[in-house]
């Protein structure tokens, strides 16, 4: 499959995410949101590690592992992020009783 | 033996060094040790400058080039000084009379606070600095350096007594007007720089004679512009008389040793400029004879002591430039000293007369002081005959060198010339004896306090009497014997020797002895005229004069007014509604665009983040479309 | 058109139409599961590009673990209702068009980047197989993995002190 059919892809999901985040006010959703960017970088990542995969191999096999295990890393990552920003999403329900992230304006002060 | 020559950088620094220490410690060094190192130091650059002197005569001289000033491309200006017969020459005349001078302000200012009499002395010093650096520089920007530096220092000390607003203001005139002339001189370098690609003097002199006659003219009248402002010529030249605000041994200085020599020094050094411009040395001929004449007819009327004296220099400054103008550079060089021993000495005398009648400057109302100061009166009439000149004291000799070059060069000149000089003697001559014979006319408390003053003061007065009666027999004319002409010899390696005398002795001796005679009559028509002085009204002619021939009001007119109203339209109108306005516009301006721009912090995360999408945008387009 | 073709674009269709999903629910629990199928998506695509491991780790940990986390969420604060408060119909609007715009300069930017002859090798190579991830991984990235426990390590110690700052009514912590 041509390389640039997986940017695209993973371009048009990226975009996706942003808009959601644009256009969405709920913080789960804004979140989720964020975990298709993720998503989508991720799967780019992989497609590049399989590229020019074949004319590599025979000087350095594992050429492209780095790739993929950056993508792993990314998951770890990711994975943390959300236990954090859920705990985070829960406190702020338990104090304004909404997940709103409108309601979010105290950096102006 | 070339070391005294290389310590030539000694002579301003003592002056400078002297500056810095009363300067800096006026109000830690007690009034004793300021006079102390105040006169030390230029006492300090006489001995360096006799030292100097003494080797220039066995005909070295010295050009020492001690860093770069000012490097800028192909621009290289040295900080060179140069020791040749003229510099050293006016070393000898600077330091001398601005140590006697010195010596003199000790007792004259010593009912000054200790603060103030600090500030005095290191002006003084300063000023003594800028002069040397004047006379030593051996390129023009070094000797503007000095240049300026008497402007400043001659502005500080003329409004020394900062208090009174009328010293300020004629403070600031001094300074006004030699900026005017300023300008002119720093024309006439950068326009030397433009064609010459040098300011070093060897190097523009060498290459003087390649220059067009247009360029030579320019740059030599452009110069004696700038010899006007500092020099008090035509134009210019009403800065002087209001000078005498400064304290008397300010006025000696600024009128005898410094400032006002520097015009001359300037045009005396650039001779082989001004020999290749005949149609400057006419102008400044004409206007050294007009300002001769000019302010010898505003001395006669004048009732303030000093005024009479300022106005005579500005007069015997007239006969420098007149000699300059002929083409008699030593003539004028040597004028410049006799005129700085007998005027130094007319004034110091004055401030002893000052200093008597309680601080009394008006010549009405003084009268028969001879009885009580002796010493004074003598000295002060020493220094009349001497600026009269009668032989053979030091203005005969001197004046005389000057007519005769006059009368070579041009008879009217000449007999307008002798006009002068009998208007000099008969306003000296009123001035003694209006101050000094007849009846006392002031109060009586001052004829009560009335005393002769003390050593100090009269110490140098005798001093500058000897050296008024003897300084013309520097450069007696060859006719009274061998041995003659010495200061011209002496000048020689820098101002070439004119074409020898084109009149034969009999006319020169005629020349000489005619005037000399006029002189006397004059005098004694002058004492007949003044013996039972009584006050009166001027009216007609007498009125002009007394006011100076309305120059000042002239000038207020043409000059100050409309830039006064100029002034207070750009203030009033400009001012406010253009810069004000622009001002505070950008002000409002930033103020409402930030009340706007804040909206945008609206805390909502969204609108940033909407925001940074579009930067995103932005910067992709620049990134990938706009780049190439 | 191969077999592996054809599921290409069924999956990448599948990924963009749940993505599009996902943005476009009103109730947060639709969302998560659109958001699910995306990843079995993507995981499809891993696999077509035989990327067995990350495939599978794609599915515990995303589908697996953070999926049923959002999904705990939502339920316990009772979010399951479609009356969430909509946004300026202009600031959505400008949303879209920013976002939009965004993708159509990032596409005509690639268009024409070197990258035309170059091929994703799909179904080929055995570097996404776990055996060479692992060794990579235990050899090359050891002390990064290491780190990474810490990280997680921190993150629970996170969620915790998040969770308990007031009365521990809800306690969110214990997964993965």
């Amino acid at each position: 499959m041509p390389i640039n059919y997986y940017i695209f892809l993973s371009l048009t999901l990226f975009t996706i995410g942003i808009v959601g985040i644009l256009i969405r006010r709920n913080a789960i959703i804004v979140f989720m949101c964020i975990e298709i960017m993720l998503n989508a970088v991720n799967l780019l990542l992989v497609a590049f590690s399989k590229m020019h995969h074949l004319q590599g191999a025979a000087a350095m096999p594992t050429a492209g592992t780095d790739g993929q295990i950056f993508v792993f890393f990314i998951m770890v990552v990711a994975a943390a992020e959300v236990t954090v920003g859920l705990a985070i999403i829960v406190m702020m329900f338990r104090n304004i009783h909404s997940i709103d992230i409108n309601f979010l304006n105290r950096l102006k002060h | 033996m070339q070391n005294a020559l290389q310590l030539a950088w000694l002579v301003p620094f003592f002056p400078l060094l002297g500056f810095l220490i009363t300067g800096l410690f006026r109000r830690q060094l007690s009034k004793t040790m300021i006079a102390i190192v105040g006169n030390a130091v230029v006492f300090a650059s006489l001995l360096v400058s006799v030292w100097i002197f003494v080797q220039v005569k066995d005909g070295n001289s010295y050009v020492a080039e001690y860093f770069n000033f000012i490097s800028a491309g192909s621009l290289k200006i040295p900080f060179a000084l140069q020791i040749d017969a003229l510099s050293s020459l006016f070393l000898l005349i600077v330091t001398g009379v601005s140590f006697i001078i010195h010596f003199y302000s000790v007792f004259y200012m010593k009912e000054e606070s200790r603060e103030h009499y600090g500030r005095f002395f290191s002006y003084m010093n300063l000023f003594v600095f800028s002069m040397l650096l004047l006379v030593m520089g051996a390129n023009f920007v070094i000797m503007f350096i000095g240049w300026e530096g008497v402007g400043l220092c001659s502005y500080l000390l003329i409004g020394y007594w900062f208090k009174n607003k009328e010293y300020n203001k004629a403070a600031d005139k001094a300074f006004i007007m030699n900026r005017i002339g300023d300008l002119g001189f720093l024309i006439a370098m950068f326009w030397i720089l433009s064609k010459t690609g040098s300011f070093d003097f060897a190097v523009v002199f060498s290459k003087a004679s390649a220059l067009s006659t247009t360029d030579v003219t320019i740059i030599t009248l452009l110069l004696f512009i700038g010899a006007t402002g500092k020099s008090a010529q035509i134009p210019l030249y009403t800065w002087l008389p209001d000078a005498m605000a400064g304290p008397t041994p300010v006025s000696a200085l600024i009128h005898a040793a410094t400032m006002v020599t520097a015009g001359v020094y300037m045009i005396a050094r650039s001779n082989v400029l001004y020999s290749l411009a005949p149609l400057s040395q006419y102008i400044i001929a004409i206007v050294g004879l007009a300002t001769a004449i000019l302010a010898a007819t505003v001395a006669l009327k004048q009732n303030d002591i000093k005024k009479v004296l300022a106005y005579s220099t500005v007069s015997q400054l007239g006969y420098m430039f007149l000699g300059l103008g002929v083409g008699a550079y030593s003539a004028g060089v040597f004028h410049v000293m006799t005129h700085a021993f007998f005027k130094a000495l007319l004034f110091l005398a004055a401030g002893s007369v000052i200093h008597a009648m309680s601080g009394e400057q008006d010549i009405r109302k003084m009268g028969g002081l001879r009885g009580k100061l002796k010493t004074t009166y003598f000295t002060f009439l020493v220094g009349c005959i001497a600026i009269s000149g009668i032989p053979p004291f030091s203005g005969f000799f001197s004046k005389d060198a000057i007519l005769l070059s006059t009368y070579e060069h041009n008879k009217i000149l000449y007999v307008i010339a002798i006009f002068g000089t009998l208007l000099t003697a008969f306003y000296m001559f009123r001035l003694l004896f209006l101050t000094f014979n007849g009846n006392f006319r002031g109060t009586d408390e001052q004829h009560h306090h009335l005393h002769e003053s003390k050593a100090g003061i009269t110490l140098p007065l005798i001093v500058l009497a000897i050296l008024s009666f003897v300084g013309g027999f520097a450069d007696i004319p060859e006719i009274f014997g061998k041995g003659g002409n010495r200061l011209t010899e002496f000048l020689a390696p820098v101002i070439p020797l004119s074409h020898g005398a084109s009149v034969s002795h009999s006319t020169e001796m005629m020349l000489m002895f005619i005037p000399a005679v006029l002189v006397l009559l004059v005098i004694v028509y002058a004492w007949y005229r003044f013996k039972n002085y009584r006050p009166s009204e001027e009216k007609g002619l007498g009125k002009i004069l007394e006011n100076k021939w309305y120059v000042d009001e002239f000038y207020d007119k043409i000059f100050v007014k409309p830039l006064y109203q100029l002034g207070s339209f750009l203030n009033k109108t400009f001012e406010r509604s253009v810069v004000d306005g622009l001002v505070n516009g950008v002000g409002k301006l930033v103020n409402y665009g930030s009340r706007q721009i804040r909206l945008l912090q609206s805390g909502q995360i969204g609108s940033y983040i909407l925001l940074m999408v579009l930067s995103m945008l932005f910067v992709f387009i620049i990134q990938f479309f706009l780049r190439k | 058109m191969g077999v592996t073709q054809i599921l290409f674009w069924i999956l990448s269709v599948l990924a963009v139409f749940s993505a599009l999903m996902v943005v476009a629910s009103k109730n947060p629990v639709y969302s998560v599961l659109w958001l699910i199928l995306i990843f079995f998506a993507i995981s499809g695509l891993y696999l077509l590009l035989n990327a067995q491991f990350l495939a599978i780790v794609n599915i515990i940990v995303y589908a697996g673990a953070i999926m049923v986390l959002f999904l705990f969420v939502i339920m316990l604060m009772n979010l399951n209702r479609d009356n969430e408060p909509q946004k300026n119909k202009w600031m959505k609007f400008a949303g879209i068009v920013s976002g939009g715009c965004l993708l159509l300069v990032l596409v005509a930017a690639l268009k024409n980047a070197e990258t035309k002859s170059a091929v994703a090798e799909m179904g080929t190579g055995n570097i996404g197989l776990i055996e060479n991830l692992g060794k990579a991984l235990f050899n090359d990235y050891v002390i990064p993995f290491e780190i990474s426990s810490v990280l997680f390590l921190s993150a629970m110690v996170g969620a915790v002190v998040l969770g308990k700052k007031e009365a521990s009514q809800n306690s969110s912590s214990g997964e993965s």
